[in-house]
């Protein structure tokens, strides 16, 4: 097998390698086939921290998100999803949606709280990080096609 | 063929070098790079920037997010620095810095030209402080005080006003640039990852040099390089003063293929290797890891802990940066270099093989803090625009925008460049890795295996912080 790897001409092994990294690109990943539910997360915003910062949900659940802000006026923010809410100091913010889109998504406070306010991050993650999974995919690959590619 | 006016009044007529195109060479370029006054004005606005900054760090408001110096310098410049000034241009913000402008000027005695009255020492930085090792305490340092320095305002403003003050206080007693050389932390990370980008000056005959006795291009430097002997691009800070003062339009400013100086000793040139660039950076990849978990991760603990300086939380969280950039990364990296000699016979001395092989980290460094920046800057891009008409905070409205919302969507794409990024980085390192080895022994992939398992461990990791 390794001396067929060797024998390829460039042409050859950078086609492979281009294939490979299609099939890794599009390959679907299998996925959790969970029924979607309704959750709901009670979320605390202080400076500068969300409590509970990650979040998990399954795709097409849908979410509602109680944002509690404990100091100062917070907001909320989600990446991908084009949602935003505010809570008052001691107030109880609302945010309802169906987490339609997979991955991992950064949400972030939407009104200055403070110094590190650009900084106040916390996370949802919605089914698999499938570009988490296809990036690692593709790091192995690119390892590879840097060795085996450039082989004269 | 060289006379003393060819400067001045005829493009050079010497022969090319291969996969370089000499910018000098260019009718339209050649004058803004024979001449002082370009470079003179866009350094004047630099300084006058770099005023402002100060000015509206000291005296404008309180919240980062709507005051020109923080919105500046750690969203404007740091992303222009990192996404385009050092991959495009290697050192190429080193030559408009206006730091060290103020201490040049007391140097020479003139603010163009050089007069009588110079002041200052001229002494020589001391041989055991040269090299890059200053420049890794000062980039720790910054990673120890970062989640404040980048917050406050008027902290920025006096960080920029030390470095100010001690670039001028370096210039009146040591010679040169020494500053930028051996001191500035920005210079050292730039001066490393120099070596990958497509830019570079060097002599085109050596014979010319070897000829001229004066060697004006040396006494021109304020960098106290020789041209001539310069191997890769790391210390020169494209200050086009060499190039001004040859008698025999011997210095091309040079376009050239990106990472020509890595690996470059199988291309029969001597390979440019030290310890201490080793070990800034290792101390760029540590420092990559930890801003990405501190400043783009959803650990509000870690953050507060960052924040919270002369806390006990903040003393573990230096503890461990410390660690990470002094023991966990340095031991690895000569752990897998050691493996790697052994494993495939190689009779490198270890010392030399650790400071060879840190051209490796070089693109996969440089790319982790691309796709950081990417992270960590394009969600606050709307600030940049928001500050540039209200720049103290004040309330004021310069040109009706200051109600903009304008917020663009970066999460669409961003996730997917980092990663691009990221491997992009991984690709070359590994390949860097290739060269090297075939240069140095035939077992190439024995030598180069744990090397590959630190680089992929590397990518891996920042894949983890920036998307996962």
């Amino acid at each position: 097998m390794s001396e067929l790897l060797k024998s390829l001409s460039p042409v050859w092994r950078w086609g492979i390698i281009a294939l490979s990294t299609l099939l890794i690109l599009f390959l679907p990943i299998p996925g959790n086939a969970a029924e979607p539910v309704e959750r709901s997360f009670q979320i605390e915003a202080s400076q500068f921290a969300y409590s509970p910062a990650i979040l998990s949900v399954n795709p097409g659940d849908r979410v509602t998100i109680e944002l509690l802000a404990t100091d100062v006026v917070h907001g909320l923010s989600i990446d991908g999803y084009d949602l935003e809410t505010t809570s008052d100091p001691g107030q109880t913010a609302h945010l309802t949606f169906v987490a339609d889109h997979q991955g991992s998504f950064r949400f972030r406070c939407t009104v200055t709280c403070g110094n590190l306010h650009p900084f106040m991050i916390g996370k949802l993650q919605v089914g698999q990080n499938e570009l988490l999974w296809r990036g690692a995919l593709l790091a192995g690959l690119a390892l590879f096609a840097a060795i085996w590619g450039a082989r004269k | 063929m060289f006379s003393p006016n060819a400067r001045e009044t005829e493009i050079s007529s010497q022969p090319a070098i291969p996969r370089r195109i000499n910018l000098h060479q260019i009718p339209w370029i050649r004058p803004l790079l024979q001449s002082h006054w370009p470079q003179f004005l866009i350094r004047s606005l630099t300084l006058a920037g770099f005023a402002f900054t100060i000015f509206a760090g000291l005296f404008g408001s309180r919240v980062g997010s709507h005051n020109f110096a923080i919105i500046f310098v750690w969203i404007a410049w740091w992303t222009a620095l990192k996404l385009a000034f050092i991959p495009l241009g290697g050192r190429s913000w080193c030559s408009l810095c206006p730091i060290p402008l103020p201490g040049e000027w007391l140097q020479q005695g003139g603010i163009l030209e050089k007069s009588r009255r110079r002041f200052g020492l001229n002494l020589r930085w001391p041989k055991r402080l040269r090299g890059s090792w200053l420049q890794s305490g000062g980039f720790l340092v910054i990673g120890l005080f970062s989640a404040v320095t980048l917050t406050d305002a008027r902290l920025t403003a006096w960080v920029l006003m030390a470095l100010f003050g001690l670039a001028i206080i370096l210039s009146l007693v040591f010679e040169r640039r020494a500053f930028c050389s051996y001191v500035c932390p920005i210079g050292g990370f730039t001066g490393i990852y120099a070596k990958t980008a497509p830019v570079e000056v060097r002599v085109i005959d050596t014979a010319i040099c070897a000829a001229h006795s004066e060697k004006t291009c040396y006494h021109n430097c304020p960098w106290g390089l020789y041209p001539v002997a310069l191997r890769d691009s790391a210390q020169c800070g494209l200050c086009m003063e060499c190039l001004r003062s040859c008698p025999s339009d011997n210095i091309a400013v040079n376009l050239r293929p990106f990472g020509t100086d890595l690996a470059a000793g199988n291309k029969g040139m001597r390979q440019s290797s030290r310890l201490d660039e080793t070990f800034l950076a290792l101390v760029m990849l540590g420092s990559a890891l930890a801003f990405a978990a501190v400043l783009t991760g959803p650990w509000g603990s870690l953050k507060s802990a960052a924040f919270a300086i002369g806390s006990p939380a903040w003393l573990l969280y230096g503890f461990g940066l410390l660690v990470l950039n002094l023991v966990i990364l340095p031991g690895a990296f000569a752990l897998a270099v050691w493996s790697g000699q052994r494993w495939s016979g190689g009779k490198v001395q270890l010392r030399r093989a650790i400071a060879n092989q840190a051209q490796i980290l070089l693109p996969l460094g440089l790319f982790a803090w691309i796709a950081f920046t990417v992270s960590f800057a394009f969600p606050k891009m709307n600030y940049v625009f928001s500050v540039i008409f209200d720049p103290l905070g004040w309330g004021w409205n310069l040109f009706g925008t200051a109600n903009s919302t304008w917020s663009p969507d970066v999460s669409a794409f961003s996730p997917g460049l980092q990663v691009a990024l990221l491997l992009v980085g991984l690709f070359w390192s590994v390949s860097v890795a290739q060269r090297l080895a075939l240069t140095n022994t035939g077992r190439t992939l024995r030598q180069i295996l744990p090397l590959l398992a630190f680089c992929l461990a590397f990518s891996l990791a920042m894949l983890w912080l920036l998307v996962g």
